[in-house]
């Protein structure tokens, strides 16, 4: 067993928070500055020119990068030797979540309950946890922060089976057409097919974090990847939806097993901010 | 680009058509939901509203908290459509004459926007800590408990924006 200390993995999870807030991935600026050295429309260029330079003032003076810094998701893969010396996982996770996201001075963004009573919580908690158990004695964190305007565009339709993968492509096509502007594209598209209902959503999230344009290792989904890609481009909503050749920058498809009825696909947008953050413990 | 400093008279904002570049300086303030929410119900209530939107402009936005030294956080725009449904009584009953924001709105606010002219800038959606540098001066002037969404009243100088609907309905999201 390796023992793993509560303090650490508080100091982690708010080094997460903050450098997720501020530091945009590499990958993500170069897919920006290689969609903005093709955007057609001149708003479309001037707007992706900002918004590099946006992520260079970020870095630099240690900003976030948007003022929504989101619902603190977290993919956490804990190594089945490892034992956490005192609290609970959620607990640990959440004081994380609380010290980085005062200490960084970021934007708290959760209310307390959705309907009845949306009172701010004043300190980014409770985060969304998705924990998984692998082998080994090591613990990965993934901290993806998810903006509210993209997440509002999500969608997820159980589709029959014999609509098959032209069902697909219209989906996902549509999803994104219909969101226009609203999640600040030019979005990164995920996407989930198969699995039961929540388990697609998952997917779709999950692949939101493959690194910008590469591929899934399946040819056949691939393929669809570009197919998706190249129709969601020439749809024309452009960059932040006001007209251009740049909508996303790139399509993600994860992929499961499913039931003999179902063929579920959804779909999880992550505006062109596409923050994430790794670390191991 | 258009040079534009607030108030924004409802003459100038007949001048403004979709697809124009404007750079904004003067007095904004923000709100979004909660705040629109809280709004509408002062104006049911026949009660006097925390701010005088008489030839104003909101901007949609919840902004980070400020850092030690800082004005404000980074502040880009929020999503406009959920302010849809309460815009038009703040243009036809209160006078307000320009919102900034991101993405499309609908057709209740555009005929509002015609009736009574009025302006939708959209701010580059995600472009959060650069926009903050041409906000000079924060103050919140209502709402405090609802922190990020509380009513800031904000100096800006050459904030960039585009008209994305103009008072003649043009429209750059069609």
């Amino acid at each position: 067993m390796r023992i793993i200390n509560k303090q650490k993995l508080i100091e982690t999870v708010r080094q997460c928070c903050i450098e997720g807030a501020t530091l945009l991935p590499e990958d993500v600026l170069q897919a920006m500055k290689n969609a903005e050295a093709e955007e057609q429309s001149a708003l479309g260029k001037s707007f992706l020119s900002q918004c590099i330079e946006n992520a260079v003032i970020a870095r630099n003076e240690s900003m976030p990068i948007c003022q929504d810094t989101g619902f603190a998701v977290f993919f956490i893969e804990i190594g089945q030797e490892v034992l956490l010396d005192e609290g609970t996982w959620d607990e640990v996770v959440n004081e994380g979540v609380r010290q980085g996201y005062t200490d960084g001075y970021l934007r708290k963004s959760i209310v307390r309950d959705p309907l009845f009573d949306r009172k701010n919580t004043r300190d980014n908690t409770p985060a969304v946890i998705h924990y998984s158990f692998v082998e080994g004695d090591k613990v990965r964190i993934v901290f993806a922060p998810k903006g509210g305007g993209s997440e509002n565009m999500s969608a997820i339709k159980m589709l029959k089976v014999s609509e098959g993968r032209q069902g697909i492509v219209d989906f996902v096509v549509n999803s994104v057409i219909n969101a226009g502007g609203n999640p600040c594209p030019p979005t990164i598209v995920g996407v989930g097919i198969g699995g039961t209902f929540e388990k697609c959503a998952f997917l779709a999230k999950k692949a939101l974090l493959r690194k910008v344009g590469e591929p899934n290792s399946d040819e056949r989904y691939a393929e669809l990847e570009r197919e998706i890609l190249e129709k969601i481009n020439a749809s024309g909503v452009g960059p932040q939806g006001l007209g251009g050749n740049t909508t996303a920058l790139a399509v993600h498809i994860e992929h499961h097993p499913c039931h003999i009825a179902s063929l579920p696909c959804a779909v999880n947008l992550n505006c062109h901010a596409a923050r994430h953050v790794e670390k191991e413990i | 680009m258009i040079k534009l400093t607030t108030p924004l008279s409802r003459d100038a904002v007949r001048k403004l058509r979709a697809g124009e570049e404007v750079a904004l300086s003067g007095v904004i303030y923000t709100g979004r939901d909660a705040a629109h929410k809280r709004l509408c119900a002062l104006l049911d209530e026949g009660k006097s509203l925390p701010v005088d939107f008489k030839d104003q402009v909101i901007y949609f936005v919840g902004p980070c908290p400020a850092k030690p030294g800082q004005v404000i956080g980074s502040a880009g725009p929020t999503t406009s459509g959920r302010m849809d449904a309460y815009s038009p009584r703040l243009i036809h009953e209160c006078g307000l004459t320009g919102m900034i924001g991101k993405g499309n709105r609908s057709a209740n606010v555009i005929d509002a926007m015609k009736s009574d002219p009025a302006v939708y800038f959209a701010a580059p959606g995600g472009a959060a800590a650069l926009i903050a540098k041409c906000i000079k001066k924060a103050d919140v002037v209502a709402f405090e408990d609802l922190g990020p969404e509380a009513i800031y009243r904000l100096e800006v100088e050459d904030f960039k924006l585009v008209v994305a609907i103009d008072c003649n309905g043009e429209n750059l999201y069609k």
